[in-house]
C-alpha cells in the first residue's frame, strides 16, 4: 500500500462528489437540471409572476396563447402561465416534507424490525401488510374528509401512506447486514441496540433508504396531484397542477392550452425526480439494473 | 512434440484502467501441458492463477482482454475462437471443476439429471447408454449406490459428495484436460484428502491431463507432477514437484514454504514481510524485489527472465537462484518457539456445558417442555489457565465455533456453567453480563471483510471499544487509537482508511487491534487465519503470539487446520459432533497414542512434502447429528470395538503424557494398534 496521507472528507465534499458523479452521465445531468429548475421556480416565482393568479375576468375567458398571455387563459379568465409557474409550489412542498416523514418513520421502523426480528417483527410486518391492502386513495379521502385539506393534514397523511413501502426496503437492507460479523462483534462487546443501529447499521443501509425515499417522492407527487384532481388536495383558488388539469379537462377539445401547461409542468417534474433518483442510486453504488457478472 | 496438449505462448492479459493505462494481470506467460500430466498452479490471491486457468479454457473475464500471445489447444488458438467452436471444446475436450460445487450444481435438479445433461451435450450416447454411463461415472468418483445417488438433489449431499458429482460431470465428456480451480478449498481435512486421492486415481486411470489451481501447497504436493509458481502475474518457478518443494530455488517459493506451519516442525513459521504488489505498480525490475531477502541492486532495475535449467528441468525467474541451489538447508531456520508464561490461575472454567440449536415447538413451549436429549454440544468440561493458548480443533459441525459463541455470550447454553476468573459466573444472557466481564472477553473473527464495518474508517473501528469501555474521547481517544494501531504495526496514516482500501492481512490486523483495544483477558479467535494467504497467515500468527507475550492474554483458538494449531497452541481439545474426544498439551495430542478421531484428522493433514502421504483410515462420511447413545465417533471409527461403543459413553482415560482420551479402547492397546500401522 502506498503511504499517501489521506484527509478525512467533510460532508460537503462528499455531497459535492456525489452530485458530480450524478452529473457525469447525460440522464443524471438532465434530471438534475430539470429538478433544480423546478425547485428554483418554486422558490422564486412569486417575485416575477406577470399577473395575479386569482384575478377573475370573464371578458378574458379562454383566450388562446398570445404574446400577452403566453399560455392563454382559463375558463375564469385567469392567466395560465402565472398559474402554471406557481402551480408546483404546494405540490413540491407537501410532497418533499411528506417523503421526508415517510423516510424517517419508514426507515426507522424498518431498521428496528430488521434488528429485533422475532415476534415483534412478525406482528409489525403483518400490520404493514394489512395497511398495504387498503387502497391508499380511499384511505386518504377518508382522512381528508374527516380532518380537512390543509397542508398540516396532507403532509403526515401522505408521509404515512408512502412510508409503508420504505419499511420493507429498510428491513430488507438491515437483514443484509444484520448477520455480518461486525454486528455480532458489536453485540459481543455489549453495545446497546440503539448504538448498534446508529453506528453499525445506519451507515450501511442509509444509501438504500435514501434512494428509496427519492423514488417515493415522485410517486407521492403523482399521488398528491391525483388528490387535487379529485378535489381533495389543495382548495381553489390556490394554483395547483392537479386542480388545474381537473378544471380544464372538460374544455380540452377547444382550450387545450389550459390543460397542456399543467400536464407539462407535472410530468417534467416527475421525470426530473426519477432521473435524479436513478443517478443518485448509481452514484451511491446501488444500481438496480446491473447485469449478472457472466 | 506430439505429447503437448496445450501450449501457452507469451500470453499477456490485462485491462485498461480509468486513467487509460494498460495494466497486465498476466505477464508473458509461456508454458505447456503434456498429455497425462498433472500441473499444479500455485500462488496467493491476486497472483493471476485463476485468470490463467480460465484462459486455458479460452475464457477471459469480463473487463479483461488479451493484450498479446496465444493459448493453443492442439494448434488452435482458443483465445481467437468464436463461441460456437469453443462450445465444442469446452466440456468435451477441456472441462472445468469449480471451487464450490455446492454453488455450481443447480439446486432443484436431481444429480442424475444434471450428469445426463452434461452427457447429452458432450457425447452422442443414446438414452439407455447414458443411464448406464451415469452409474458408471458415479461409481468412478466412488459415490456409494449410484442409482440412489442419481435420484438425489444437490442439497441432500455433503460437500465432499457434491465435489465428487462435479468431478463426475466434468468427466462426462471424457475430456483431455481437466481444469480444477481450488477444488478442495472449502472442504474438511479428511474430505479434502479423500477427494485428492480420487483425483490421483482418475488421473492415472484415464490419462487425463489435469491443471490444479490452488493456494495450498499441501494439496498441490499430493496431486501434481509439476508445479508452476505464480507471483504478481508472472511465472516465477516451473518444474517437477519434488525439486520445487524440497529445494525451492526462487526466493518467493522459499519464503512461502517457510511460512507454512508444519506438523513435523512445531513452533511458529517464519513470515514474509510485505504483500504482493497491486497490478500495474511494478514497472521495471523484479516484482518480488520489495520482499526478497536475497535482492541486490540489479534486481530493482533489471527484470529477470524465466531461465530454464536443464539439469533440474526447472525454469526460474531470478538472478540469484544459484545462491539458493547451493544453500541446501544450511541456513538455520529461526522457527519461533512459544514462550508463554502460563500461570496456575484458572481464568475460565467451562463445566458440563451443553448447547442446543433445537427450537421449542409452540406446543412444547405451552407445556413447558425443554428437553432435547441430544444437543449439538454436550458435556464440555474445559478449564483454561491464565496466559494459555487453548485450541479447539475439529471438522465443520464439530461445535467448536458454537462453544466460542457461548463463551462470548452470543449463544445461550442449555446446561452447565461458564466461570470467569474463578468465581464470576458468566450469565447466559449477554444483556445481563457485567460490562467489565464483557470487556474481558473479546472476539476476533474469521473474515475481516465481514467483521469490519465497511462504512467505518480504521479510526472509527478501533475507537468503538475504547469509547464503550473506557469512555475516552477527543485527543486522548486519538492518542490511544494510534498507540493500539502501533502495536499491530499499522502506522498513523491508516486512521482515515476504509477497510476496502486495505489488504487482507492489514484488515485482520485492524480486527486484532480492535480486540486488544479493550485490554481483554481472554481473546476468542474464530478461524482467524483461514481467510488469509499463507504468507499473511504466518505474519498474523506471529503478531498474535507477540501480543500475547506482551500482555499475557489468554487465547482460545478455534481452527480446522491442525498444522496452524500445532504452531500456536499450548493445549488442544479435539471435538467431534459437539463432544470432546481428546484434550491435552499440544505436543502430546499430536503424538501417539491418540483418540481414533485425532488419528484420522492427523492422517489427513496435507504437508507440502511429496514424501509424506496422508493416511486415510476412515471414510469421509458426514454425519448430520450426533448419535443418541454411546461414543460420538462410532459412525466413522476405524477401531470400533462393537456394541459397547454404540451403547455406552466412553470414559476418560489418562494418556501417558498428560493428555486425556475419551475412548473405550485402553490407552496401551490404542498405542499398540496405532504404532503397527
Amino acid at each position: 500500500m502506498e503511504n499517501v496521507e489521506q484527509k478525512q472528507k467533510s460532508i460537503f465534499q462528499k455531497v459535492f462528489e456525489i452530485i458530480k458523479t450524478m452529473a457525469s452521465k447525460p440522464s443524471g445531468l438532465i434530471g438534475l437540471i430539470i429538478l433544480s429548475f423546478h425547485v428554483l421556480l418554486a422558490l422564486t416565482s412569486p417575485f416575477y409572476v406577470p399577473y395575479d393568479y386569482k384575478a377573475i375576468d370573464p371578458s378574458l375567458m379562454l383566450q388562446a396563447p398570445s404574446s400577452e398571455y403566453w399560455f392563454g387563459t382559463d375558463s375564469l379568465g385567469r392567466d395560465v402561465f402565472t398559474r402554471t409557474i406557481l402551480g408546483g409550489r404546494t405540490a413540491l412542498t407537501v410532497t418533499f416534507f411528506g417523503s421526508l416523514i415517510a423516510l424517517i418513520w419508514g426507515g426507522s421502523l424498518g431498521i428496528f424490525c430488521g434488528l429485533v426480528g422475532g415476534k415483534i417483527d412478525d406482528v409489525v410486518m403483518r400490520i404493514i401488510d394489512a395497511f398495504l391492502s387498503i387502497p391508499w386513495i380511499l384511505a386518504m379521502l377518508l382522512i381528508v374528509s374527516l380532518l380537512g385539506t390543509t397542508t398540516i393534514v396532507l403532509i403526515p397523511a401522505l408521509g404515512f401512506f408512502y412510508g409503508k413501502g420504505i419499511v420493507r426496503v429498510a428491513r430488507a437492507a438491515t437483514h443484509d447486514v444484520i448477520a455480518k460479523d461486525f454486528i455480532v462483534s458489536a453485540r459481543a462487546r455489549g453495545h446497546s441496540n440503539l448504538s448498534i443501529i446508529w453506528n453499525e447499521i445506519l451507515p450501511n443501509v442509509r444509501d438504500a433508504i435514501m434512494v428509496e425515499g427519492a423514488m417515493r417522492w415522485s410517486w407521492m407527487l403523482l399521488g398528491f396531484s391525483s388528490l387535487s384532481f379529485l378535489g381533495f388536495g389543495v382548495s381553489p383558488p390556490t394554483p395547483d397542477w392537479g386542480l388545474m388539469i381537473s378544471n380544464a379537462r372538460g374544455l380540452m377539445s377547444f382550450a387545450y392550452w389550459a390543460v397542456l401547461a399543467p400536464i407539462f409542468g407535472l410530468s417534467s417534474l416527475i421525470i426530473g425526480i426519477n432521473l435524479t433518483a436513478d443517478a443518485f442510486a448509481k452514484a451511491l453504488g446501488i444500481d438496480r439494473s446491473t447485469k449478472a457478472p457472466v | 512434440m506430439e505429447n503437448i496438449v496445450q501450449k501457452i505462448n507469451n500470453l499477456t492479459i490485462g485491462f485498461t484502467s480509468q486513467k487509460g493505462e494498460q495494466i497486465s494481470i498476466l505477464k508473458n506467460i509461456s508454458t505447456s501441458i503434456n498429455k497425462g500430466e498433472t500441473v499444479g498452479i500455485v500462488g496467493e490471491s491476486g497472483s493471476g492463477k485463476s485468470t490463467l486457468a480460465l484462459a486455458m479454457m479460452g475464457y477471459v473475464k469480463h473487463g479483461l482482454y488479451t493484450i498479446s500471445g496465444e493459448c493453443l489447444y492442439h494448434s488452435n488458438n482458443l483465445l481467437d475462437m468464436n463461441n460456437r467452436d469453443l462450445e465444442n471444446i469446452r466440456g468435451r475436450k477441456i472441462a472445468m471443476i469449480p471451487q464450490n460445487a455446492g454453488q455450481a450444481l443447480t439446486p432443484n435438479l436431481k444429480i442424475g439429471y444434471q450428469i445426463d445433461e452434461a452427457l447429452k451435450l458432450h457425447t452422442d450416447f443414446k438414452k439407455e447408454d447414458r443411464d448406464k454411463k451415469i452409474s458408471e461415472l458415479l461409481n468412478k468418483v466412488r459415490l456409494p449406490s449410484p442409482e440412489i445417488m442419481a435420484q438425489r438433489y444437490p442439497h441432500e449431499l455433503s460437500g465432499g459428495q457434491q465435489q465428487r458429482v462435479a468431478v463426475a460431470m466434468a468427466l462426462a465428456g471424457n475430456p483431455e484436460i481437466l481444469l480444477l480451480d481450488e477444488p478442495t478449498t472449502g472442504l474438511d481435512v479428511t474430505t479434502q484428502a479423500h477427494v485428492l486421492e480420487l483425483l490421483n486415481v482418475i488421473a492415472k486411470d484415464t490419462g487425463t491431463s489435469m491443471v490444479y489451481v490452488s493456494h495450498d501447497l499441501g494439496a498441490i504436493a499430493r496431486v501434481s507432477d509439476r508445479v508452476i509458481v505464480m507471483y504478481s502475474g508472472e511465472i516465477v518457478l516451473d518444474g517437477p514437484v519434488r525439486g520445487i518443494l524440497k529445494n525451492p530455488i526462487h526466493p518467493y517459493t522459499f519464503g512461502l514454504l517457510k511460512s507454512i506451519p508444519k506438523l513435523t516442525s512445531p513452533g511458529l513459521p517464519n513470515s514474509m514481510s510485505g504483500s504482493q504488489p497491486q497490478p500495474g505498480i511494478i514497472k521495471s525490475g523484479c516484482s518480488f524485489f520489495d520482499r526478497c531477502n536475497f535482492a541486490e541492486d540489479q534486481c530493482k532495475s533489471n527484470t529477470p527472465d524465466l531461465e530454464y535449467l536443464s539439469d533440474i528441468k526447472t525454469s526460474v525467474r531470478c538472478f540469484k537462484y544459484r545462491d539458493l541451489i547451493n544453500m541446501k538447508e544450511t541456513k538455520n531456520d529461526k522457527i519461533r518457539s512459544l514462550n508463554n508464561n502460563i500461570l496456575e490461575n484458572e481464568i475460565l472454567n467451562i463445566s458440563e456445558v451443553s448447547i442446543t440449536y433445537a427450537k421449542q415447538k409452540f406446543l412444547e413451549q405451552l407445556l413447558n417442555k425443554t428437553e432435547d436429549s441430544n444437543p449439538t454440544v454436550k458435556d464440555i468440561n474445559i478449564n483454561i489457565n491464565k496466559g494459555e493458548t487453548l485450541a479447539l480443533v475439529g471438522e465443520s459441525g464439530s461445535g467448536k465455533s458454537t462453544i466460542l459463541k457461548s463463551i462470548a455470550g452470543l449463544l445461550k447454553t442449555k446446561d452447565g456453567i461458564i466461570k470467569f476468573d474463578k468465581d464470576i459466573v458468566l450469565s447466559n444472557d449477554l444483556k445481563k453480563r457485567d460490562p467489565a466481564n464483557l470487556r474481558a472477553i473479546q472476539l476476533i473473527f474469521q473474515n475481516p471483510d465481514e467483521s469490519l464495518n465497511p462504512n467505518h474508517t480504521v479510526e472509527e473501528i478501533v475507537s468503538q471499544p475504547l469509547k464503550l469501555y473506557f469512555g475516552l474521547s477527543g485527543s486522548e481517544l486519538k492518542q490511544k487509537i494510534i498507540e493500539v494501531l502501533d502495536k499491530v504495526r499499522l502506522g498513523e496514516f491508516y486512521l482515515t482508511r476504509y477497510p476496502r482500501q486495505l489488504s487482507g492481512g492489514e484488515k485482520q490486523r485492524v480486527a486484532v487491534a480492535r480486540a486488544f483495544a479493550a485490554k481483554p483477558d481472554i481473546i476468542l479467535c474464530d478461524e482467524v487465519t483461514s481467510a488469509l494467504d499463507v504468507s499473511v497467515q504466518a505474519a498474523v500468527l506471529n503478531l498474535l503470539q507477540e501480543l500475547k507475550e506482551d500482555f499475557g492474554t489468554t487465547y482460545i483458538f478455534v481452527s480446522h487446520d491442525l498444522a496452524v494449531v500445532r504452531a500456536i497452541s499450548d493445549r488442544v481439545a479435539v471435538l467431534y459432533q459437539g463432544r470432546l474426544c481428546e484434550i491435552g498439551p499440544s505436543k502430546h495430542v499430536y503424538e501417539l497414542p491418540s483418540h481414533p478421531y485425532t488419528e484420522v484428522l492427523l492422517g489427513a493433514v496435507l504437508e507440502p512434502d511429496p514424501d509424506i502421504k496422508p493416511k486415510l483410515v476412515a471414510e469421509d462420511i458426514v454425519e448430520e447429528k450426533p448419535p443418541e447413545q454411546g461414543c460420538s465417533f462410532q459412525g466413522r471409527c476405524p477401531r470400533i470395538l462393537g456394541d459397547i461403543c454404540k451403547k455406552e459413553v466412553p470414559p476418560w482415560q489418562m494418556g501417558e503424557n498428560g493428555n486425556s482420551i475419551r475412548c473405550h479402547i485402553k490407552v496401551d492397546d490404542l498405542k499398540k494398534q496405532q504404532t503397527i500401522n
